[in-house]
């Protein structure tokens, strides 16, 4: 069975089709403004090399919705609902966004009583009229997008369901967030989470009605899927309700399609753009996860994204001549036009590249000009800064593998301090699309328990995680936990131990494995 | 008496959270409070301890309960404010000022939050310092000074006084229990204190070198010079070890954090070990084997690149850090003292030796 993965990332949209762990065809073409019509041209590309039949499932990673919540265009107006008065109600919804973003966003904010403390008592009973006044207002405010946070709701998300019920009674068309189902213990970063993905609900919509149009067009009859922060993929009809999800899957698809192609599955990646270099730590084939606050477009959130570290150094990086220097800024994907071996005036690490020897494109007459000694020290600048930045994502100080991948892959020199070696493998330039590819399905418990033992929490954290990745469209058979750990939660009795746990499978029918 | 800009308390926030030694909770939530009551127009003024008239009534103030359950309930001005009014309205006095119990971590601005829905000054002192896991881990309680009052508030209007206890130790136990049935986290009015009390007892001046510690970090980080190096300028400080995460263990015992973070060396300190046990907070730290510091001398660590704070909830691998000592206030370097906050309180079967000639 064939898959076809695509990857839309900021500069280029790139494509593949597979046919098990054969790679059949590959495609780069650039992002159209639109993204979809990019999409368009990759399908068109792929099938025509090699046909439209047979395939089984067609994965997409976009980087759209994180790029509208940073340029701050698409948005939906937003309704806020929280449940937890007199709790917290100096700090209400939106208190920490940015300005600009809270004043495109912020519709009616209500707060009602109720919530939960953390052995799972009401904080006070929910105030299901106080909802009812809140959902007629939103709908005299012709709000078609709601977030729904109530404290503790990851412990019991029942008044969140309620309120969602209640909301969707008085607001039939609008899309409802509720926090639990992307957050974690956290009030404000997890009410963000909501909010972020209800602001985004009606361009998803959109997005994904486009892509599924795109594939019919096509001629292809397969589901569509959705990569996301960890790696695996959800089916477009979820996917298009927690965009939110999708935010980190560029550099993920990149780790995933890098242990792939190596066949690693603990190693270092580092997946080099245009403008800068993303690098993370892959464990058990997929990229660790952040635990802690990490800002999208200025509002801080928690949920479940990949720990990268990004650093300005990439294929379009600007250098500075005399006491030569790399970056910050970078020519973009304007690259075509202004670096110097492309007839522009502008030095930048690909003509180093080039005129080095490490690298053929362009015109290579262009950089004959520079001297040795500036070549030699970029390099070595390049070196350093990519040693440090590895030496910061490892986790012990043994020697490990590093995988380079992306376009400007050919800036990571030939070997590192504290790597074993470094891996370049074939198709390095579309590892993203790759990863989209072999996407799998994921399903997460994180949750705190108390009055069990360690060992009935972990295996009960376990058993709603594959619950969740059945829900997702696994096929059981093939669910394996892949992340189990447990956290000790101070100043609570009773031996209050938070548990979390994630697990993936074989997409039901992807023909990877198991046809489920 | 000086008003404080947003701008000081802005450092406050940082400067706290370095104070925290790894624990007292992230001073966000009070800060965003902060800024709201900045933006409504209210203002905080901080009097030096040397300004308090002896009979002057001083409010001690502080969060209680468990940092998770404060990301979820969030921190309210009101309550910490309706705490000090309760404990008024139970005393039939007004207090002059408000100070907090902590300097370290989210407690460190209690004092401000209050004060500015009260009206009333934040007195430059605290009773700790920094920031320790237990009520009774104060200079005022090394001062023997009386346990009671306490006056706890949750934001359901529920009202708890404790009248009456014979010891520090006491009110721990007992304020813990009702702390844990308002759902692990309550606002406190503590014993209040007189202006002499503070003045005798208090740990002077530790708004300001909050104040001052956070603004040497944030200079830094403006400056892109290094931070690690502008607090141990501004504040006396040691460093005592630069490298990576390479191990945490957590375990919560008897409602506390307890645990073991190793490091391993990088820089001058490449091929070194360091090993920080904690309880809540940082308190014994040992290098390649041999105990070099331990509290009451404060030991932060600090992320390397950032200069802020990494607490012992948050820790984990990988975290490039400098770990650092600051000096103890001098109450608790007194035999007494130590025999509330020196290595043997924590369960280490050691001598206090300061870094600190």
């Amino acid at each position: 069975m064939r898959r076809i993965g695509i990857d839309v990332g900021g500069t280029n949209t790139d494509a593949v089709l597979l046919d098990g762990d054969q790679i059949l065809a590959t495609v780069k073409t650039p992002t159209t403004e639109d993204v979809l019509s990019g999409v368009r041209l990759a399908l068109n590309a792929v099938t025509e090399t090699a046909g439209a039949r047979d395939v089984a499932a067609v994965m997409i990673g976009t980087t759209h919705f994180v790029n509208a919540v940073v340029q701050r265009r698409d948005l939906s107006r937003t309704g806020a609902l929280r449940i937890g008065l007199p709790a917290a109600r100096s700090l209400p919804p939106f208190c920490d966004w940015p300005a600009d973003l809270a004043e495109l966003v912020r519709g009616p904010v209500h707060m009602v009583e109720g919530g939960n403390d953390y052995d799972g008592r009401p904080i006070m009973p929910l105030d299901e009229i106080a909802i009812g006044v809140a959902a007629r207002h939103m709908r005299a405010e012709g709000i078609e997008a709601v977030a729904i946070s109530s404290i503790f709701s990851p412990l019991d998300p029942a008044m969140e369901v309620r309120a969602g019920d209640i909301m969707r009674d008085v607001l039939p068309g609008a899309s409802i967030t509720l926090s639990h189902q992307l957050g974690r213990i956290g009030l404000l970063e997890r009410e963000n989470v909501a909010l972020l993905n209800a602001s985004l609900s009606g361009l998803a919509r959109i997005t994904v009605r486009a892509m599924l149009d795109a594939l019919k067009a096509a001629g292809i009859a397969a589901p569509l899927f959705i990569t996301q922060n960890d790696g695996t993929v959800v089916r477009a009809e979820q996917a298009e309700r927690f965009p939110v999800l999708s935010f980190a899957s560029g550099p993920t698809n990149s780790m995933r399609g890098a242990a792939f192609l190596t066949g690693l599955s603990d190693a270092l990646v580092v997946d080099v753009g245009g403008t800068s270099s993303d690098i993370g730590a892959l464990r058990n084939g997929f990229p660790r996860e952040a635990n802690a606050v990490i800002a999208v477009g200025g509002v801080r959130t928690l949920f479940r994204m990949p720990d990268l570290l990004s650093i300005a150094l990439g294929g379009g990086s600007i250098v500075a001549r005399d006491n030569p220097a790399i970056g910050p800024r970078s020519v973009g994907f304007h690259l075509p036009r202004q670096a110097l071996v492309f007839g522009g005036d502008v030095l930048t690490m690909t003509d180093i590249a080039v005129a080095g020897g490490r690298l053929s494109l362009g015109d290579a007459a262009r950089v004959a000009h520079l001297p040795r000694r500036l070549i030699d020290d970029v390099f070595a600048l390049a070196e350093r800064s990519l040693e440090q930045a590895v030496d910061r994502v490892k986790t012990d100080a043994g020697e490990v593998p590093l995988i380079a991948v992306g376009g400007g892959a050919f800036i990571v020199p030939g070997h590192m301090q504290g790597v074993s070696e470094i891996l370049r493998p074939e198709n390095a330039a579309v590892a993203n699309a790759v990863g989209a590819a072999i996407a799998q399905v994921s399903g997460e418990a994180d949750q705190v328990f108390q009055g069990i033992t360690r060992a009935e929490a972990m295996s009960e954290a376990e058993r709603i995680a594959r619950d969740r990745a059945v829900a997702a469209g696994a096929a059981p058979s093939t669910v394996t936990l892949v992340d189990l750990e447990d956290l000790p939660v101070a100043y609570l009795p009773g031996g209050a131990l938070r548990v979390r746990a994630r697990v993936v499978g074989d997409i039901m029918g992807s023909g990877l494995q198991d046809s489920g | 008496m000086r008003e404080l800009t947003l701008d000081d308390i802005e450092a406050l926030s940082v400067g706290a959270w370095v104070l925290g030694t790894g624990g007292g909770g992230s001073p966000y939530l009070a800060l965003l409070n902060m800024r709201r009551l900045y933006a409504e127009g209210k203002r905080v003024s901080l009097m030096p301890p040397e300004d308090l008239g002896d009979d002057d009534d001083v409010a001690v103030v502080s969060n209680m309960g468990a940092p998770l359950v404060g990301q979820e309930r969030l921190t309210d001005s009101r309550n910490i404010a309706r705490a000090v009014t309760l404990m008024e309205e139970y005393l039939g006095r007004r207090f002059r000022a408000i100070m907090s119990v902590e300097i370290g971590g989210n407690n460190g601005l209690q004092s401000l939050l209050a004060a500015a829905e009260l009206d009333r000054p934040v007195v430059d002192a605290d009773a700790m310092g920094r920031a320790y896991p237990e009520a009774q881990m104060t200079s005022f309680a090394v001062g023997d000074l009386r346990p009671w009052p306490l006056s706890m508030v949750d934001p359901r209007g529920i009202e708890g006084i404790v009248a009456k206890v014979p010891s520090w130790k006491w009110m721990e136990r007992l304020s813990r229990k009702m702390c844990v049935e308002l759902g692990s986290i309550a606002a406190t009015c503590k014993a209040p204190r007189s202006g002499a009390e503070v003045k005798k007892w208090g740990i002077p001046h530790t708004t300001t070198q909050a104040i001052r510690l956070g603004q040497a970090v944030r200079a830094a980080q403006r400056a892109h010079s290094d931070p690690v190096l502008a607090v141990l300028a501004d504040q006396n400080g040691k460093k005592l070890f630069a490298g990576k995460v390479s191990d945490v263990q957590r375990r919560a015992t008897e409602g506390f954090l307890r645990g073991v973070a190793k490091f391993e060396g990088s820089d001058e300190d490449r091929g070194a070990r360091f090993e920080l046990a904690f309880q809540n907070e940082w308190a014994v730290g040992w290098r390649d084997g041999v105990p070099v510091v331990m509290t009451p001398d404060l030991i932060c660590v600090l992320d390397t690149i950032s200069g802020e704070a990494i607490g012992t909830e948050t820790i984990r691998y990988g975290q490039r850090v400098s770990i650092i000592a600051l000096p103890a206030p001098a109450v608790f370097l007194s035999p007494r003292g130590l025999d509330f906050v020196g290595p043997r309180a924590f369960g280490y079967d050691m001598d206090f030796r300061s870094v600190f000639p």
